[in-house]
């Protein structure tokens, strides 16, 4: 079973189609799985409906699909830093469900998990809580949130071995993780892909069952929003 | 004629250093975005507090050095940051999996308005664009202690600790402190009404009374 590709484009060989949802990874622009991003733009396919934390900004991750009218529906906690989104948004060409950050990496988690639903207290008494069932446990209430199971889960890491298990660096590993449980299939892109043997299996952050097929996505041009430092102190 | 500067109420960095006062030894804690990030600059000498960042760190650093930016370490705000010898990173389930578990001990985010039942507004306002949410519904429904630190009013004067909110809620009776720049009001428990319990230097009970349309103790 051979789970790499040569690159983005074959690795989404048979898997893209009109109207279809994906869940992708990242933070911001921080672990976004651009080769992936740039291949789903470059297919054409539309009516996408996304579960991602951030749309991107301008022209860049998601918002370079948004750019080019291919997104129907976005998932997300923050949508700001993104003027083309704002723009299709306010004109309602643009669908979004504002979910809290929490709830949707739990409903990544759960819907990967086989749990098509969970109370939260997140959210009750909030714009968030109409339209769901309302639950007292001990007193309190809570209300149900679903699980979400994508058609594609696309996410970036750090190292894969061979057979897909993934190791993620530093904040980086955000939403990733959650997302790739989540789709029938799950595409990972990686920075280095190393012999099966060369990482500990006690260090494994996502199990390589989770990961169908994988691409080497190096070199990056990792981007930063902001870029804050602070002066070295005087000797 | 000499001209006197008027010095009342707290500047942003003052009210940040007023919301570190309430840190403990051993603190797990979240700050927000803006004066809320100040209050890892008040932390007291000697004392263990470690910040969690919801995009999956325990144990945020401070700003790194030109030649440490790293792409991949960034906090909520999406600021580069360094670690720590303790840090920890971890997915973002796991993130929230502490914070709605009430694993995190105190959180201090920003506000547009509180009410005198402690419900916050911050996320957005309506007519004009939404940003969402982030992080900050699941805060305030799981973390133990809420602080919000906010300018006493908005800037055309109105009060923002009300009666009732009207912009879209955060959270629903979740605030336990609120944080100005000219006072300071706590409640117990929240079945109790807010107390004014602190003064900014120079800042009168009736200034705070004649700037506030919230119903609270004194």
């Amino acid at each position: 079973m051979q789970k790499i590709y040569p690159n983005a484009e074959a690795a989404l060989e048979g898997l893209l189609f009109d109207g279809m949802t994906i869940a992708a990874g990242g933070f911001g622009l921080c672990g976004i799985p651009e080769r992936l991003i740039d291949a789903i733009q470059a297919s054409g396919v539309k009516d996408l409906t996304i579960a991602s934390n951030n749309a991107g900004i301008d022209n860049e991750g998601l918002g370079k699909l948004l750019r080019t009218r291919q997104v129907k529906k976005m998932i997300s906690s923050y949508v700001g830093e993104n003027k083309e989104f704002e723009r299709q948004f306010l004109a309602k060409e643009l669908e979004v469900e504002f979910c809290p950050q929490g709830t949707l990496a739990e409903r990544m988690r759960a819907g990967g998990a086989g749990i098509p639903g969970f109370y939260t207290k997140t959210g009750v008494g909030t714009q968030v809580a109409e339209g769901k069932e309302v639950k007292q446990f001990d007193g309190e209430d809570y209300i149900l949130e679903r699980g979400i199971r994508a058609d594609l889960s696309i996410v970036k890491g750090w190292k894969a071995d061979e057979s897909g298990n993934l190791l993620f660096r530093k904040t980086a590993r955000n939403f990733n993780l959650p997302a790739a449980t989540c789709g029938k299939t799950c595409i990972a892109e990686v920075e280095e892909i190393v012999p099966v043997g060369s990482l500990d299996p006690d260090c494994i952050h996502l199990p390589s069952i989770y990961v169908n097929r994988l691409i080497l996505g190096a070199p990056y041009d990792k981007k930063i929003e902001f870029r804050t430092v602070r002066e070295r102190e005087a000797a | 004629m000499a001209t006197v500067t008027e010095t009342k109420g707290w500047t942003r960095n003052e009210m940040a250093a007023r919301a570190a006062k309430e840190l403990r030894d051993g603190f797990y804690v979240n700050l927000g975005i803006g004066i809320p990030t100040l209050v890892a600059n008040h932390v007291p000498a000697g004392m263990t507090v470690t910040l969690q960042s919801e995009n999956g760190m325990l144990g945020i650093g401070p700003f790194p050095y030109d030649d440490g930016v790293d792409p991949d370490l960034i906090n909520a705000g999406k600021q580069t940051i360094s670690q720590l010898p303790q840090t920890s990173y971890f997915d973002s389930a796991q993130s929230f999996a502490m914070i709605r578990g009430g694993h995190i001990d105190l959180a201090v985010l920003g506000g547009m308005e509180v009410s005198e039942k402690g419900d916050l507004a911050n996320w957005m306002v309506p007519g004009k664009m939404i940003k969402g949410m982030g992080g900050a519904m699941d805060l305030v429904a799981g973390v133990k202690k809420i602080i919000v630190v906010m300018e006493h009013v908005s800037k055309d004067g109105s009060p923002k600790f009300i009666p009732e909110c009207t912009l879209p809620l955060t959270g629903r009776n979740v605030i336990d402190m609120i944080i100005t720049d000219l006072a300071v009001f706590q409640r117990p428990d929240h079945s109790s009404p807010f107390k004014l319990i602190e003064l900014a230097p120079g800042v009168t009970r009736e200034e705070v009374r004649q700037k506030t349309t919230a119903h609270y103790a004194e």
